[in-house]
């Protein structure tokens, strides 16, 4: 009996592991096509795309950062810190302001805000894009830092509100009667509990400004205020002749996502569990 | 970017902080403002602005006009039915996630591993994606390679390139890249789930099968109604970046990728016609808000999330 028992739970655990790192295999392997191509020759990657570098090369490298990769690079950095550190600043007031004074229709007020989470960004892209015609903003940052900060705001509010309501009220009105203004007791006791919730708030934003491609397309069309999302986009047609470019200049683009992912996985997987998020 | 929330708003708002002070109700008003003003801008003046706009033409009322054009461009009809057919992933999306969740709440060893291996996809960007898998479907590519040295070299094909398959590889392209959130979200809730219940259907014999169809499942129904609606509006409304990235913003060959949302782009930026792009913007929001409603209904009828 026994002995019966532990051998099926070791074909179903063997079975498990099989099944998993089939599937494993299939997530990682167009990574893998990306990451070795881009150090192959052309010729080395049209005989067999699945070869190993054994002598790698790193022309393609030079050569996708020769292009303007590296000024799309700094702009994809510039506008992601920006509009993510702006937005985690007004968002984390606007939690605390809704958190510390209940007022009637606070549910009502968070309720909408939720809602617009799911609006997609395509149906205020037109209404968008003319008033940015009209303010002249179009190919500026400030334009499209304003959107993000304003699509990112729902989710951003709402995790912050949520989290600081977990905060104990008796720590809270210790502060209040020692006479800490509502100022005080942000700065020197919420803030530095809301260490987590903040992190979360900056990977999952982050990698949504990072990947994200529409608005960057409509409003930043001048070369040099292209996104790197939106140069990457067009660098396959310009060197659909010379793969390893195109294969070094998406293992460039994915880079800094891949570091914040092994960095912050815990804080990802936190985020996005706790208020189901979509990274497009 | 953010869809739906697994926790109902409502929750956030009905316990209030009885003891605190509540010196002057507008307090707040400081606080809020900033972000007010800028969901304000964003949000509400698009939106008056987009209704407002799909009644006109060139400024002047057109009563429903631009909705009729819309709705009667067999363009647009080619696009929603290929919305409509991509819908039918979101099944196939929830199967996968769920399983593949199930079988890791039940490994120990390597969990982390396979964790982050098979969430990566999701981190990566899509144009990224589109270049890669562009490259990897061709005809002379990758896999059709991987097809020959199995000996199944009658399977290859132009993957991308035929129209009969462009919509469904595309399909696939989103499961590749989209299973990972709803692994990690599903096997998020099952962790959290008390011990005890599997424990006690150990004891009493019941089978893997067993035990996850009658136990895990239903226990995880809240949870699927909200996965099934968050995937249903990405593949309504989030899927432009494939459709865009992987056929150079044509959605082709021919139209047989064309989506709702590269409509919209395309009568706004090429056919410089942004009231009828204004019209298509407010039916998908329609749909969006649809989806949404039916959520929250089911939702209410099944208790909320999250405790």
């Amino acid at each position: 009996m026994k002995g019966h028992t532990l051998s099926t739970q070791r074909l179903g655990a063997l079975l498990r592991h099989f099944v998993l790192i089939i599937f494993s295999i299939g997530a990682l392997a167009p990574v893998y096509l990306m990451v070795s191509g881009a150090f192959k020759s052309q010729d080395e990657f049209l005989r067999n795309p699945w070869s190993f570098p054994t002598a790698p090369h790193f022309g393609a490298f030079k050569s996708a950062l020769s292009d303007q990769l590296g000024r799309w690079f700094l702009n994809s950095m510039f506008l992601t810190v920006t509009a993510v550190g702006i937005t985690v600043a007004i968002g984390a007031l606007a939690a605390w302001g809704l958190v510390h004074w209940p007022f009637r229709g606070r549910g009502t007020v968070l309720g909408i805000t939720v809602s617009l989470m799911v609006v997609p960004p395509v149906v205020l892209l037109i209404p968008l894009f003319q008033m940015g015609a009209r303010l002249g903003w179009i190919s500026t940052f400030r334009i499209v830092v304003l959107i993000y900060v304003g699509l990112m705001l729902p989710f951003s509010v709402y995790l912050l509100a949520n989290f600081f309501r977990t905060i104990p009220p008796s720590i809270l009105e210790a502060a209040s009667i020692d006479g800490a203004s509502a100022w005080r007791t942000f700065r020197s006791i919420v803030l530095p509990l809301s260490g987590p919730p903040v992190v979360t708030l900056f990977v999952v934003n982050l990698l949504w400004v990072w990947n994200e491609l529409l608005l960057a397309l409509v409003f930043l069309q001048s070369d040099s205020k292209k996104t790197l999302m939106v140069g990457i986009t067009g660098f396959q047609s310009r060197y659909s002749l010379d793969i390893p470019t195109v294969m070094a200049g998406m293992s460039i683009a994915t880079l800094p996502l891949v570091l914040t992912y092994l960095f912050g996985q815990r804080y990802f997987i936190q985020g996005l569990t706790s208020g189901g998020v979509k990274g497009e | 970017m953010p869809v739906a929330t697994t926790a109902s708003a409502s929750t956030v708002a009905t316990k209030p902080r009885s003891k605190r002070k509540r010196d002057t109700s507008w307090g707040f008003l400081p606080w809020v403002a900033p972000a007010a003003v800028t969901i304000l801008f964003v949000f509400g003046y698009s939106l008056y602005q987009l209704f407002t706009q799909s009644l006109q033409y060139q400024g002047t009322w057109a009563g429903l006009d631009n909705f009729k054009i819309v709705l009667s461009d067999p363009l647009f009809r080619t696009a929603i039915a290929h919305n409509a057919l991509l819908l039918l992933v979101v099944p196939i999306l929830l199967a996968l996630a769920m399983s593949l969740a199930i079988l890791l709440f039940e490994t120990r060893r390597g969990l982390r591993g396979y964790r982050a291996t098979l969430f990566f996809p999701y981190i990566l960007p899509i144009p990224v994606v589109g270049v890669v898998f562009g490259q990897l479907l061709q005809f002379h590519g990758a896999l059709n390679k991987v097809f020959g040295a199995v000996g199944l070299g009658g399977l290859a094909s132009d993957w991308l390139g035929d129209p009969s398959r462009a919509l469904w590889t595309m399909a696939a392209i989103i499961v590749w890249k989209e299973v990972g959130f709803g692994i990690i979200l599903f096997l998020a809730r099952l962790i959290s789930l008390p011990t005890e219940v599997f424990e006690a259907a150990r004891l009493d014999g019941a089978g893997f099968f067993r035990t996850h169809l009658r136990i895990t499942i239903p226990m995880l129904r809240p949870l699927i109604f909200f996965y099934i609606v968050n995937e249903a509006i990405v593949m309504v409304s989030w899927v432009f970046n494939y459709v865009y990235v992987m056929t150079n913003g044509q959605g082709g060959p021919g139209t047989s990728t064309v989506v709702s949302e590269l409509y919209i782009y395309r009568a706004a930026f090429q056919d410089q016609h942004p009231e009828l792009a204004a019209a298509a913007s407010v039916l998908l929001f329609a749909a969006t808000l649809i989806l949404v409603v039916g959520f929250f209904r089911l939702q209410r009828g099944e208790g909320t999330f999250g405790e």
